[in-house]
């Protein structure tokens, strides 16, 4: 049910973002999400593509090094309060979200929103709970 | 195995009594012979007489590189050039080359300190030895050549460099003892990853590397890389070349030569000797040495003697791995630096590989201290946090190690120059 996010280890210089976008392009890849954090000597760029292990293979060929996370993507309702209530629920279950970004692409009338949580498996069942729906790979590829 | 008992494993008189003798007779003959050596003896007051012993040597004057280099080309030469069968150099990068001139007589010497080199680490005549020294003027191609020829091995004289041709006689020759400095021993295991090969089932036994400083974490990596057992070896060009001092089985410290150099270790500031264990400058003076002798040689390297018996059965003297050099000792804000610090202390740290990169600058009048280190897969987190907490671990360790302050900084996989030679690990950007 998880999602696989890759991630990828970026020195802070001129044009080595550039350089991963362009390696990806060459290669067909689409980027569905995509986020970047970093400091003043690195940045960590993280994103959601349809084949994640052929996107690895790619990066590794090129000399990066990354690697493949598990992260949950919720649907979040496309309204002012829709990111509040998913955050409530995580919070009321203790759970920490490490970090979160949006998807490029919307789900019906649902926004979309990628979290990393360490535990993924009660974070989908207390969403579930309350009616929050989370998405799976099989049909992120669909999105 | 001791390839010359009756000199390895001397009783400490017998040896004592070798020495002094072969010293009064060198003493003798550079006086005679080598203008550079009786004009500074004469300045010290000193005649080939008053030298009766090794307990005499402290008095005698020291040979620095650069009286060796304004002697170039063959001022200290101490037999005529006709004598000379095989002349080497040094680099030259720093100044004038030092020139070590041979006659038949130290070919032999080279090829006897290398003999009991190569037989330490359990070499013998049925190995295959892939010699990936740099094979011309300098020392380290030969000097190993004429070693495994004496042991009766077969060597593949590859020479250094040429990294695709080192796999593929790997491979194909099933070399047993591969000879190259410590950071391509790394490099190679890479490549030979990289061609899909597994290095550690490729039927290396043995590896002697030199020509630059190495730790005990670096030989780790390269044991536990190439399957085989890492020997570290000394030797300079100014003395003979490899063969000065090497490691036993025990792979605790470097069994010197000394019935053919004998060591000293003083204090750089003073030159003071200092007593056995007490780090210092490595002095070496040659005892047999013909064609260019030297007497006290200031080798610049940093470690210590000990004299404890070994195990091994040999009863020379130890030293202990480079500890540094007097002048590639790093003196940031002060206090001295030496790469191999740094390094034991990166390498020490699970996931990093040894690849990195030490950054000496001075902003505002202030020293600063950089250490790039590369991102390798297990290093790597998605999370920021992971990331900067490694950057901090290591840092808090080198400055546990150092008590300065440094910084370290992550790069890409790659982005440190991959060294076929000596490996460039220090950058000092500072113009004072």
């Amino acid at each position: 049910m998880s999602v696989n996010q890759v991630s990828i280890f970026l020195e802070n210089s001129k044009g080595r973002l550039a350089e991963v976008t362009r390696i990806l392009a060459k290669e067909g890849i689409d980027l569905r999400a995509l986020s970047l954090a970093d400091t003043s000597d690195f940045g960590v760029l993280r994103i959601i593509v349809a084949d994640p292990d052929r996107c690895l293979g790619v990066l590794k060929e090129n000399g990066f090094v990354a690697r493949t996370t598990e992260v949950v993507a919720v649907e979040v309702e496309d309204r002012p309060g829709g990111m509040s209530r998913v955050l409530d629920v995580l919070d009321e279950a203790g759970l920490n979200v490490e970090y979160m970004y949006a998807f490029v692409a919307k789900a019906r009338e649902h926004a979309v929103v990628v979290c990393k949580i360490d535990e993924r498996e009660r974070a989908r069942e207390v969403l579930k709970a309350k009616g929050i729906r989370t998405i799976s790979a099989a049909e992120l590829r669909g999105l | 195995m001791i390839w010359n008992p009756d000199y390895e494993s001397l009783p400490p008189d017998g040896l004592k009594r070798l020495q002094d003798e072969r010293l009064g007779t060198l003493v003798d003959m550079l006086y005679r012979r080598v203008a550079f050596f009786r004009t500074k003896m004469d300045a010290s007051g000193i005649k080939p007489g008053d030298i009766r012993g090794i307990g005499d040597l402290a008095r005698l004057p020291f040979t620095t590189k650069d009286e060796l280099r304004s002697g170039y080309p063959f001022e200290l030469l101490a037999v005529d050039l006709r004598e000379i069968v095989e002349i080497h150099t040094s680099s030259g990068t720093t100044g004038k080359p030092v020139v070590d001139a041979y006659t038949a007589g130290d070919l032999d010497t080279w090829a006897e300190a290398m003999a009991r080199t190569l037989s330490a680490g359990g070499a013998t005549r049925h190995d295959i030895v892939q010699n990936a020294y740099g094979y011309g003027l300098f020392t380290g191609g030969l000097g190993v050549h004429y070693g495994a020829r004496r042991i009766g091995a077969t060597v593949l004289p590859i020479s250094g460099g040429n990294t695709k041709r080192q796999v593929e006689l790997l491979r194909d020759f099933g070399t047993t003892v591969l000879t190259c400095t410590p950071s391509y021993a790394l490099y190679l295991a890479e490549a030979l990853r990289e061609e899909g090969m597994k290095p550690r089932d490729m039927g290396l036994r043995a590896g002697f590397f030199g020509a630059e400083p190495w730790s005990d974490t670096m030989r780790s990596e390269i044991q536990a890389s190439l399957g085989l057992a890492a020997y570290d070896i000394y030797g300079l060009t100014e003395i003979i070349g490899p063969g000065v001092a090497f490691e036993c089985e025990r792979q605790d410290g470097l069994h010197v030569n000394e019935d053919l150099f004998y060591p000293e270790i003083v204090d750089p500031e003073t030159g003071r000797v200092l007593p056995d264990g007490q780090k210092g400058e490595l002095v070496i003076t040659t005892l047999t040495k013909q064609g260019t002798p030297i007497l006290r040689y200031r080798t610049r390297d940093i470690t210590y003697l000990d004299r404890t018996p070994c195990p091994c059965g040999r009863t020379t003297v130890r030293m202990h791995r480079l500890l540094g050099r007097t002048d590639d000792m790093l003196i940031v804000r002060g206090v001295n630096v030496f790469p191999s610090q740094i390094e034991e202390v990166i390498l020490a740290i699970e996931g990093v590989e040894p690849h990195y990169q030490i950054i000496v600058d001075r902003r505002n009048q202030l020293d600063s201290l950089e250490v790039q280190v590369e991102m390798t897969e297990g290093l790597f987190s998605d999370e920021i946090r992971d990331l900067e907490r490694t950057e901090k671990l290591i840092e808090s360790r080198l400055y546990g190690t150092l008590n300065i302050h440094s910084r370290v900084k992550l790069v890409e996989p790659k982005t440190i120059a991959r060294s076929e030679g000596k490996a460039k690990r220090i950058l000092d950007k500072r113009q004072i």
